[in-house]
């Protein structure tokens, strides 16, 4: 094999955990390799041992030979080596120049050359096929031009090798397509790419050879993508067959619980309303920047609304704050698991219980610290969450046991209306299943069920009914059994 | 027969290596979970040992009556920095405190109303600190810092710059009489810690307060009264400097304007030292009571080895780095299974 980046035995362990096991992996030059596995498979890991951020136990890297020892990251970057993150490593403050160059700005004897700095970051630029001013600051570009600066970084610190995690998973479709077009024209430079991807399809465009891992370890390397089906993969990924991806599970709708009139307020332009009954799941369709995620918080009260009115179970109720939501029986799901959702240094029980603790304290003040026991036990049993137990910081947990725990937080508490903000994002296909039947047993307990997606397929396959978003409003909505993809796209589109 | 023999060793083997591997994992639990206090123990040993007097019942007592004031205050401060907040004003209400409570015992006569004053002449500032930064969304940095010249000024100004002689004797009993031979300051220290010992640990006062400082915006989508609990944190440390300082009026038979200053560095010091998170969400109770003895009893010993008061500085300085750095070695070891 004369492989240009190869891994020889890389094991990896942490105090009680084998995170890799005995890992050999080999990539080419002018190939796009992809690495696939739900979530703690062993991925991540791997790009982190790449990246110089984690020392290997045992095994080595070896590029173009010779054996690399990555002691930190700037090993791995003088080695030619870059990571594109789904968190992008950018610093928002500055300017796309000073990002691009960072660590080598050009210099005028001890000065800074703002004129070579710009010039050098706008050749770059115009390689990618973008319309950037270098001279913009980072924060002020959408997250699909960061990601361009982010691998124009790459480029311009020499990278021969550079590995992408989950680059797509908050592109919009264009901003996907255009991605895809650079990494080819980066293979067709010659470049070792390697790929992190939950989406089949994207993993099908790309990738030359692709390889599996379960448990930090891996399952199959193959060479080549010919012959090889989605199923072949979540098959080998997940250790067993899974048939539908969506298992989804028909119930009769109830009496009508949940109401909002006349909706408006910061990111929700136009007055906008719309219902749901116990035991319905109702879906929310938009493209990003469709008011999806604003609608949730306006509702929630994480945001303040303008007016609007919100009916739960017959009865008006006033929504001010998240606190008065829960209390009227709404739970929110948000999108940004890692920002809005988790407390990472806080352990999982703590984490499940912050808010359901206020129904067994003693004297309105003490916690009831075998209560909350018994529900994080419960919990971790019933939604089969991951753990090495409940004191664990959740942080440690991967992403779909988190969501999980986030899940497991709302089911403790006393709610009826579970708004759930792209409950599946980031998360390995086993656990999507997993939350997709929690949804379903929520249905089927007389609960209403309102997620928001982005993604076709989930919602046409999960809702009973799709709601259409664009631009900052409802624009129309769609019964499971008329739903196509065609009338969802078409309704979702921008006008004119 | 020799199969049996085999079996036996192999097992006996077994049990001995889980044996070592449970030692080893409740060694490790110590040192993740109150690694302060591990190395407070194997200090205080060492200095019974190697430093003379150091280890009697006399300098015992006065190693904690000196950090009383510390630790009192360290008890709140660890909530705020929990929090993810920072409060400077607090060496200037204890000043402020002190003085108030000098005069009103002076002018009305009655030592319980004087020091009520105190107390809520603390408590005030912290309320405006916290209604300043939970409501109106000051910078706690900023805003403490000018709350912080802000009382001090304003001691200054009712005692005209001197300290005030307190007239009634027996105010002085609060803070320099003793109980079972302990001094009061030291009782209501240990009173204290075990009050917020238990907000912090058992109630969900205490849960929701890291809760916010790990994550602010998670707790707030939780349904947590963010502003509120903030508020409740900036009060007590109010509250609580004005016990403090009422205490230090006491034992100093006086309210002194320039009292206190610089202390909100050596709390915050304590509380780093006890493993209290900067960046809030993290804290515990015995680590800050470690904190808060080795920043004391460094001081302690020092005096005791009779090193001058210059090197004292470089030395408590050297030793922050130190427990800073211990801290962050040991954090990385966990933060390593954190990704």
């Amino acid at each position: 094999m004369n492989c240009f980046l190869e891994f020889q035995n890389i094991t990896k362990t942490f105090p009680g955990v084998k995170a890799l096991d005995n890992v050999s992996l080999g990539a080419s030059k002018g190939a796009v390799h992809g690495l696939v596995g739900e979530n703690g498979a062993g991925k991540s890991t791997l790009l982190k041992i790449l990246s110089g951020a984690y020392t290997p136990s045992e095994g080595k890297i070896v590029i173009n030979g010779e054996t690399k020892l990555f002691s930190k990251t700037r090993d791995a970057i003088e080695a030619g080596v870059a990571i594109i993150y789904q968190e992008l490593n950018l610093v928002p403050e500055m300017t796309v120049a000073e990002n691009m160059l960072l660590g080598k700005w050009p210099r005028r004897g001890v000065f800074l050359d703002r004129q070579a700095l710009r010039e050098r970051a706008r050749v770059q630029i115009r390689e990618l096929m973008e319309d950037i001013d270098p001279d913009t600051k980072v924060k002020d570009l959408p997250i699909g031009q960061r990601q361009m600066v982010e691998i124009g970084k790459a480029l311009l610190h020499d990278a021969w090798i550079i590995a992408f995690d989950e680059p797509t998973s908050s592109l919009s479709r264009k901003e996907t397509e255009h991605l895809f077009r650079i990494i080819r024209d980066l293979r067709a430079r010659g470049k070792a790419i390697l790929y992190v991807s939950h989406r089949m399809e994207e993993i099908f465009l790309l990738c030359d050879a692709v390889t599996v891992f379960r448990d930090g370890r891996k399952i199959e390397t193959f060479e080549t993508m010919e012959g090889i089906t989605d199923n072949i993969l979540i098959q080998r990924m997940v250790g067993r067959e899974i048939t539908d991806m969506y298992g989804y599970r028909p119930r009769e709708k109830g009496a009508p619980l949940f109401e909002v009139n006349d909706l408006q307020g910061p990111g929700i332009r136009e007055k906008s309303s719309l219902s749901a009954a116990r035991g319905e799941i109702v879906g929310f369709f938009g493209l990003s920047g469709s008011g999806r995620t604003e609608l949730m918080k306006n509702i929630f009260g994480a945001i303040e609304k303008r007016c609007g009115e919100i009916i739960v179970d017959g009865k008006p109720v006033a929504v001010k704050n998240p606190f008065s939501a829960i209390d009227h029986g709404l739970c929110l799901c948000p999108e940004d698991r890692k920002y809005e959702g988790i407390i990472a240094v806080r352990s999982l029980s703590e984490n499940i219980n912050i808010s359901s603790r206020r129904h067994f304290v003693r004297l309105g003040f003490f916690l009831n610290k075998k209560c909350e026991q018994e529900g994080a036990d419960r919990f971790i049993e019933k939604l089969h969450i991951r753990t090495p137990s409940r004191d664990q910081f959740i942080g440690n947990l991967s992403g779909g046991n988190q969501q999980k725990a986030i899940l497991a937080r709302w089911l403790s508490e006393k709610v009826d209306v579970f708004l759930l903000d792209e409950p599946t994002r980031g998360i390995d296909v086993g656990s999507k299943y997993e939350i997709y039947q929690i949804m379903y047993g929520l249905a089927e307990e007389g609960k209403t069920v309102i997620f928001a997606s982005s993604s076709l397929p989930e919602v046409m396959s999960v809702a009973d009914r799709v709601v259409v978003m664009c631009g900052g409003t409802i624009v129309g909505e769609v019964d499971r059994k008329d739903v196509s993809e065609e009338t969802l796209l078409s309704m979702a589109l921008p006008k004119g | 027969m020799n199969r049996i023999v085999e079996q036996q060793a192999e097992s006996a083997a077994a049990a001995w290596d889980l044996k070592k591997l449970r030692i080893n994992r409740f060694l490790q639990n110590i040192w993740a979970n109150s690694g302060m206090v591990v190395v407070y123990v194997v200090m205080f040993i060492a200095c019974s040992v190697f430093v003379p007097y150091f280890f009697t019942l006399r300098n015992m007592i006065g190693l904690a009556l000196s950090i009383t004031t510390i630790g009192m205050i360290a008890c709140t401060m660890m909530f705020i920095l929990a929090s993810g907040d920072l409060d400077l004003s607090v060496g200037s209400i204890v000043a402020f405190s002190g003085i108030i409570a000098a005069t009103v015992i002076n002018q009305t006569g009655d030592v319980y109303i004087g020091a009520l004053a105190g107390v809520i002449g603390g408590g005030a500032v912290g309320l405006l600190n916290g209604t300043l930064i939970a409501v109106f969304n000051l910078n706690p940095l900023i805003c403490t810092l000018a709350t912080m010249q802000i009382v001090r000024g304003g001691a200054m100004i009712v005692s005209d710059g001197i300290a005030i002689g307190i007239t009634i004797p027996e105010f002085f009993a609060l803070g320099n009489e003793s109980v079972f031979g302990i001094p009061n300051p030291i009782w209501i220290t240990i009173l204290i810690f075990i009050v917020f010992g238990i907000l912090l640990n058992s109630t969900s006062y205490g849960k929701n307060i890291l809760a916010i400082g790990g994550n602010k915006e998670a707790s707030r989508l939780a349904g947590i009264n963010v502003s509120l609990m903030k508020n409740t944190a900036f009060t007590l440390q109010g509250f609580v400097c004005g016990i403090a300082g009422v205490i230090l009026s006491s034992r100093m038979t006086s309210g002194q304007p320039n009292v206190g200053l610089g202390l909100e560095l050596d709390v915050i010091a304590a509380c780093v030292l006890g493993g209290v998170s900067l960046l809030g969400g993290i804290a515990t109770i015995e680590g800050l009571l470690a904190g808060v003895l080795i920043m004391g009893t460094v001081q302690n010993v020092l005096n005791l080895l009779n090193v001058e008061t210059f090197y004292q500085y470089v030395v408590r300085g050297a030793i922050l780095i130190i427990a800073v750095l211990l801290d962050q070695f040991k954090q990385r070891n966990q933060s390593a299974v954190m990704r």
